[in-house]
């Protein structure tokens, strides 16, 4: 019977070829609209680490000034200073932490024909690896002890193994970095995170850095402040170690955590680290300490942008005037069938019958509204990528679920759109109809 | 004129016969006007923002940066000789070493009070480190006061804390700063850094924006006379008209054979700069342009389809009025004032979303409020697309002959 409906579907399209190709038109761009909209919120509003995000919490300690808080409503500021992110991790009170910070510097690749380049940095500790499951394709993560003998070693991106060492096993093998030599001990394999939550204070959705360094290294070798430094009050002193004792903010930090004990622990060890501070004449303002896990640090800075949502809602509505037409089209069409409803009602359809049947005409009109609502995606997808440039490559991919989400949002609309011209369509009596002709 | 002889009674009669299509087209009129009323409004937004200028000569300057690596580089020959090159090269009107460059999206900023001490009210500024070569190769007017000359510039070494002597600060600054007196009074008046550090402003110039294009106070600009011995720096170039394209890769080239202790890097256009700055916005701008005419034509499309039909089965009937008397007009003018009293309702419906909508976007998106305006004028475009989108409907229906009244269909 379903085949049979199919065809008399086609058949009935085929007859109205103007309204029918109106009809999926319409409903091809509210999908397309909504599906290149959805996606880019889907994308940004992703979870990148899913099997421990709410293992993982972003520390905020409220070090700010006493008249007013880094950012209303009292807000602890977003990242920390060198005094705290030093403290928290000597006292290694979490199952795995790592304060990190941004920085940059040039790298001489050893060949003749290679320039010296910029290269991004991201200081960190040992556990920073193993809690952001960073994939490693040679070597491993340095040992903590590196960490506190500041060891020259450096963990470094496939982009710059290639780069630097032509894509080799270059575990073991020395790199010039800001003029120093370093060990390779680790080469991460391709490293997307969308977003890259671990640092969102420059940008939520950057790449993941080319060269991962020891944290001390920072002190050690004066490495320059990349991302945003923030001061309430100016360092007293001159040169780099008074700022790394000041109170200006540059450095970030992360626990895991693996349960809410750990949480409430490590939350009370804040707390009374905070208070000897106070002892010590820092920390003016009243207790304000943060744990933030992953989706919450996200939600909290505001990672998916306010004109993607904009967008989002607008195209929802979009979608709702191409179901309104859709609805309006479908009643003159089946209106305009009135008598070749009558006639088979007349010779015993019942009225599911003609529900089915005229279910699986909406469905087909659906279907192909989704189908070419895909497509109309894939184009605005496009579109997108080319307005925004590279800001936003990682946010326009289109994965299986998306596409089977498109089909089917486009298949519900379309029938729920259909549902009252064909109810409308199954009432009509027979006699009135007959009579007429 | 005889408001009966517009028969708007039997109009809505007839129309309160089939409500369903009538109420579809109201509500997607009205979902429309929302949509658009909404998008114009945010567009218009965008374009003013877009259209603030810098205050330089965005379109014949550009900028390098300069980053030295190894033991023997040594920043202040470097910037010297650099700047000597720069400034000797034929096409350059001036260059200027600067810590950041205006609209750029990543500077320095300090807060700067007219009263020493804790807890003060503040204004925050971004800082413009440059030498007094500045005026001219930024294109920027000394308004008041005086320009920098080369005594008042001193090195300013990586981890220096403290601040020059003397400052040139933006006219907006100066109003916000000293809001009671007139701005040009400021010149010679202290102002301080860091809660404490005293600052004589020496002059006022007319206008260089901040690095950031998103921040409220986007002309508070303060220019230290420093240049910087930093590992890291920027030059920028102001060339003459015409020349930025060919001067561009030749200074880049120049500065990258002169010195081999440092990489040359970050080449770019202060216009280019200026659109990745807005890029989101001209993309809004653009993206809601595109959904707007689209959905116009949909909407208008479905007006068209609607009305069609409706003729259709109407046809006998039209041919019975064309046969007692009716004239080609009014039939048009039936179907005209069908589709103006469908869209009267869904304008009215329009309004209230369109103000709804433009509420959330205020509340949840912190976006200002749409101009009272918009609205009717928006009514007016819907009222129009609707007359438009049913003129040809109503055409075809004028057209049916009398004769099919006597025919069945």
């Amino acid at each position: 019977m379903f085949s049979y409906y199919l065809r008399l579907a086609l058949k009935s399209i085929r007859r109205n070829p103007i309204l029918s190709a109106l009809m999926i038109t319409a409903i091809g761009l509210g999908i397309g609209a909504s599906m290149t909209t959805i996606t880019v919120n889907y994308l940004m509003s992703a979870n990148p680490i899913p099997h421990k995000s709410d293992q993982l919490f972003y520390v905020q300690l409220d070090s700010w000034s006493p008249f007013e808080p880094a950012n209303e409503p009292n807000e602890p500021p977003d990242q920390m200073t060198w005094t705290d992110a030093t403290n928290l991790m000597k006292a290694k009170k979490a199952f795995r932490q790592t304060a990190m910070a941004s920085s940059g510097g040039v790298v001489e690749p050893q060949g003749q024909d290679e320039k010296p380049y910029m290269a991004s940095i991201r200081l960190a500790f040992a556990d920073f690896f193993p809690m952001f499951d960073a994939p490693f394709l040679y070597g491993s993560s340095w040992q903590s002890s590196a960490d506190d003998n500041r060891d020259y070693v450096v963990v470094i991106s496939k982009s710059t193994n290639d780069r630097v060492f032509g894509g080799k096993n270059s575990v073991g093998e020395t790199i010039r970095i800001v003029g120093k030599n370093f060990r390779v001990i680790g080469v991460l394999n391709d490293w997307l995170l969308v977003p890259r939550f671990y640092d969102v204070t420059t940008g939520a959705f950057g790449e993941t850095e080319e060269i991962f360094m020891p944290f001390y290294m920072k002190q050690e070798l004066e490495m320059t402040n990349s991302g945003n430094t923030n001061c309430w009050k100016s360092p007293e002193g001159e040169g780099f170690q008074a700022f790394l004792q000041s109170e200006c903010v540059n450095f970030q930090m992360w626990v895991e955590l693996r349960n809410d004990d750990e949480k409430a622990q490590y939350m009370d060890f804040m707390n009374n680290y905070v208070n000897e501070q106070k002892a010590l004449g820092r920390f003016p303002r009243p207790l304000n300490n943060r744990l933030s896990n992953v989706m919450e640090w996200m939600e909290n800075q505001e990672v998916v942008a306010d004109d993607a949502q904009i967008m989002m809602w607008v195209s929802f509505m979009f979608l709702l005037v191409c179901l309104l037409n859709t609805i309006g089209l479908l009643l003159s069409k089946f209106s305009g069938k009135a008598a070749e409803i009558g006639l088979r009602r007349a010779v015993g359809a019942s009225k599911s019958d003609l529900f089915i049947q005229h279910t699986v005409e909406t469905a087909v009109i659906g279907v192909a509204g989704g189908i070419l609502g895909l497509g109309l995606a894939f184009v605005g997808l496009e579109g997108i990528k080319t307005l925004y440039g590279e800001f936003v490559q990682n946010l326009v991919g289109l994965d299986m679920t998306m596409v089977a989400s498109a089909i089917l949002l486009a298949l519900i609309s379309s029938i729920l759109a259909g549902v009252y011209p064909t109810w409308r369509a199954c009432n009509i009596e027979p006699a009135s109809q007959l009579k007429s002709q | 004129m005889n408001i009966n002889k517009w028969e708007i009674g039997p109009i809505f009669r007839a129309l309160m016969r089939n409500k369903v299509g009538a109420v579809l087209i109201a509500i997607q009129i009205a979902v429309t006007m929302t949509i658009i009323v909404n998008s114009i409004f945010i567009i218009i937004e965008r374009s003013k923002l877009m259209q603030r200028e810098s205050g330089i000569d965005d379109a014949n300057s550009f900028y390098i940066t300069n980053t030295g690596f190894g033991d023997e580089f040594d920043s202040k020959a470097t910037t010297i000789a650099d700047l000597e090159l720069i400034r000797n090269t034929p096409g350059v009107i001036d260059a200027v070493q600067i810590n950041a460059i205006p609209n750029s999206g990543s500077g320095w900023s300090m807060s700067f009070q007219t009263e020493p001490g804790e807890n003060k009210e503040d204004q925050g500024a971004a800082i413009y480190m440059v030498d007094e070569h500045a005026t001219k190769a930024l294109d920027i007017e000394v308004i008041a006061g005086e320009d920098f000359t080369p005594s008042d510039v001193r090195w300013r070494e990586n981890g220096t804390r403290d601040w020059p002597d003397t400052v040139l600060i933006t006219k907006v600054l100066a109003e916000s700063l000293f809001p009671d007196t007139p701005w040009q009074e400021a010149v010679g008046k202290t102002m301080y850094i860091s809660q404490t550090e005293p600052m004589i402003i020496k002059g006022i110039v007319d206008k260089i924006q901040a690095p950031w294009v998103g921040w409220s106070d986007l002309e508070h600009s303060v220019l230290t006379p420093e240049i910087t011995q930093f590992s890291s720096t920027r030059y920028f170039i102001r060339t003459q008209a015409g020349e930025r394209d060919r001067l561009m890769p030749e200074i880049e080239e120049a500065l990258a054979s002169a010195n081999k202790q440092r990489i040359i890097r970050g080449l770019r256009s202060v216009e280019e700069t200026r659109e990745r700055s807005y890029r989101g916005d001209a993309a809004m701008i653009k993206i809601l342009s595109t959904t707007m005419v689209i959905l116009t034509i949909v909407t208008a499309l479905g007006i068209v389809g609607l009305a069609s039909f409706s003729v259709n089965r109407r046809k006998k009937q039209i041919g019975t009025r064309r046969a007692l008397g009716a004239s080609q007009s009014a039939i048009v003018r039936y179907f005209m004032l069908e589709n103006f009293l469908i869209s009267s309702v869904g304008v009215i419906i329009g309004a209230v979303l369109t103000i709804g909508l433009n509420m959330v976007l205020v509340n949840v998106f912190s976006l200002p409020s749409l101009d009272w305006y918009f609205v009717p004028a928006g009514m007016l475009v819907l009222w129009l697309v609707g007359q438009i989108a049913v003129f040809g409907p109503a055409k075809k229906a004028a057209n049916i002959p009398p004769a099919l009244a006597t025919r069945t269909v």
